[in-house]
C-alpha cells in the first residue's frame, strides 16, 4: 500500500484524475460533516439582517468557519474594522502551527502555493495531519481543499436560501454560534482536560464585559493571550529555579 | 443593511489576516517549529478562545432577567450534557438551538 502510495506521487503527471479521485474520497467525510454547519452560516448571515447572496461571497472569501460565524455578528453591528483585523488574529492564531506539518513542499508552483495557503483549514489541516501526506500529490491536495471549498460554499448558499423562508416569529437561531463555540470548547478542552486554563479564559471574559460590553473581545482576549505568556515565563523560570 | 462597501471591506481584512496566519509561518517555518513559547501557547489558546467566543455571544443576555438568562441556561445545559454524553457536534448545536428558539420564541410571542 505504501509503495503503491509513493508511486503515484512520483508520477505526477500521468494519474492526476485518479489522484484528484483520492481527494474526493479522503474529503467526502469532511463534507459531509460541514453541512449542518454550513446551512446555520447562511440562515444566520440572511437573519443578521445582511443580503443572502453575502452567504456564498462571505465563504467564499474568508474560508474560516468558525471566524465567518464571528464575522456575522460583527458586520451587522458595524464594528470598526480594525476590531475585525484584531478578532480574526485572535481567532484564527491557531493556523499559525499548521505549517509545522502541512505538506506544502508537495504543492509546486506560486499560484498552487498561494491557494492552498489560503484554503488551509483546520479540516484540510486534519486530513493531511498523518505522515503518508507527505508523499500525496499536487493533484490530492488541491483536490481535498478545492472540494472542501466548494462544498462550503454551496452548504451556505443553501442555508442563506433556507433562511429567508423561516418566519420573523420565529427568534433565537443565534444561539448556534454560541452551541458551535461550547462544543468546539469542550472538544479543545479534551486535548489537556485541565480546568485552570478554560477557567482563567471564563474569569477573562466576565471582566472584560464589565469593563466594556462592545469591546470585551479584545480586551478578553488580550488579557488572556498575555496570561499565557506570563505563565510561561513563570513556568521557566520555577524550573529553571528547581 | 449595512453599507456594502463596508461589509466588502470588512470581509476582505478578515480573509487578508486569516491568509497571512495561513501562509506567514512557512516562510519562517525553523524558529517556529523550536519556539517553546509558541508551543506552550498554542496547546493552550483554543479552548480558552472557545470559553471568551461563546460568553462573547451572550453578552446581551441579562443573568438577573429570567426571561433572557432563563432560555440560555436551558439551552446551555442540553449543548454541553448532549455533547458529554453522546458526543456528536451536530446533534448538540442542533438540540442546544432548537431548545433555545422554541424557549425564546415563546416568550417573545
Amino acid at each position: 500500500m505504501q509503495v503503491m502510495e509513493m508511486d503515484t506521487a512520483n508520477r505526477e503527471p500521468t494519474g492526476v484524475r485518479e489522484e484528484i479521485a483520492a481527494g474526493w474520497r479522503a474529503v467526502l467525510p469532511a463534507c459531509v460533516a460541514v453541512i449542518p454547519l454550513g446551512l446555520a452560516l447562511g440562515v444566520l448571515v440572511v437573519h443578521s439582517g445582511l443580503a443572502w447572496w453575502w452567504a456564498p461571497v462571505l465563504g467564499a472569501i474568508v474560508f474560516a468557519g468558525t471566524m465567518e460565524f464571528l464575522l456575522v455578528g460583527l458586520l451587522a453591528a458595524a464594528a470598526p474594522l480594525a476590531q475585525i483585523a484584531v478578532s480574526t488574529l485572535l481567532v484564527n492564531f491557531r493556523h499559525v502551527f499548521y505549517a509545522i506539518s502541512f505538506p506544502l513542499h508537495r504543492v509546486r508552483g506560486a499560484g498552487w502555493k498561494a491557494y492552498s495557503t489560503f484554503a488551509l483549514t483546520d479540516e484540510a489541516y486534519a486530513l493531511t495531519v498523518t505522515p503518508e501526506s507527505a508523499e500525496w500529490s499536487r493533484a490530492r491536495i488541491l483536490s481535498i481543499q478545492g472540494f472542501f471549498h466548494l462544498a462550503w460554499v454551496v452548504c451556505v448558499a443553501v442555508g442563506a436560501g433556507v433562511g429567508s423562508m423561516i418566519p420573523p416569529e420565529v427568534v433565537g437561531l443565534e444561539f448556534a454560534v454560541t452551541a458551535l463555540f461550547v462544543v468546539l470548547g469542550l472538544e479543545a478542552y479534551k486535548v489537556r482536560r485541565s480546568l485552570p486554563i478554560p477557567a482563567l479564559a471564563l474569569a477573562c471574559a466576565i471582566l472584560a464585559a464589565l469593563v466594556s460590553g462592545e469591546n470585551m473581545l479584545l480586551i478578553a482576549m488580550g488579557m488572556f493571550a498575555a496570561a499565557l505568556v506570563c505563565s510561561y515565563f513563570f513556568a521557566a523560570w520555577r524550573s529553571r529555579r528547581a | 443593511m449595512p453599507d456594502p462597501w463596508y461589509v466588502l471591506s470588512g470581509i476582505a481584512v478578515s480573509a487578508a489576516v486569516t491568509w497571512a496566519l495561513r501562509a506567514a509561518p512557512f516562510a519562517m517555518l525553523a524558529p517556529l517549529r523550536h519556539s517553546a513559547l509558541m508551543a506552550h501557547i498554542g496547546e493552550r489558546m483554543p479552548v480558552g478562545m472557545m470559553v471568551i467566543l461563546a460568553v462573547y455571544t451572550l453578552r446581551d443576555t441579562d443573568p438577573v432577567v429570567a426571561a433572557s438568562a432563563g432560555p440560555a441556561v436551558l439551552a446551555l445545559a442540553i449543548t454541553i450534557g448532549l455533547h458529554l454524553w453522546r458526543g456528536s457536534m451536530t446533534l448538540s448545536i442542533f438540540a442546544g438551538t432548537a431548545a433555545y428558539v422554541l424557549a425564546t420564541s415563546v416568550i417573545a410571542a
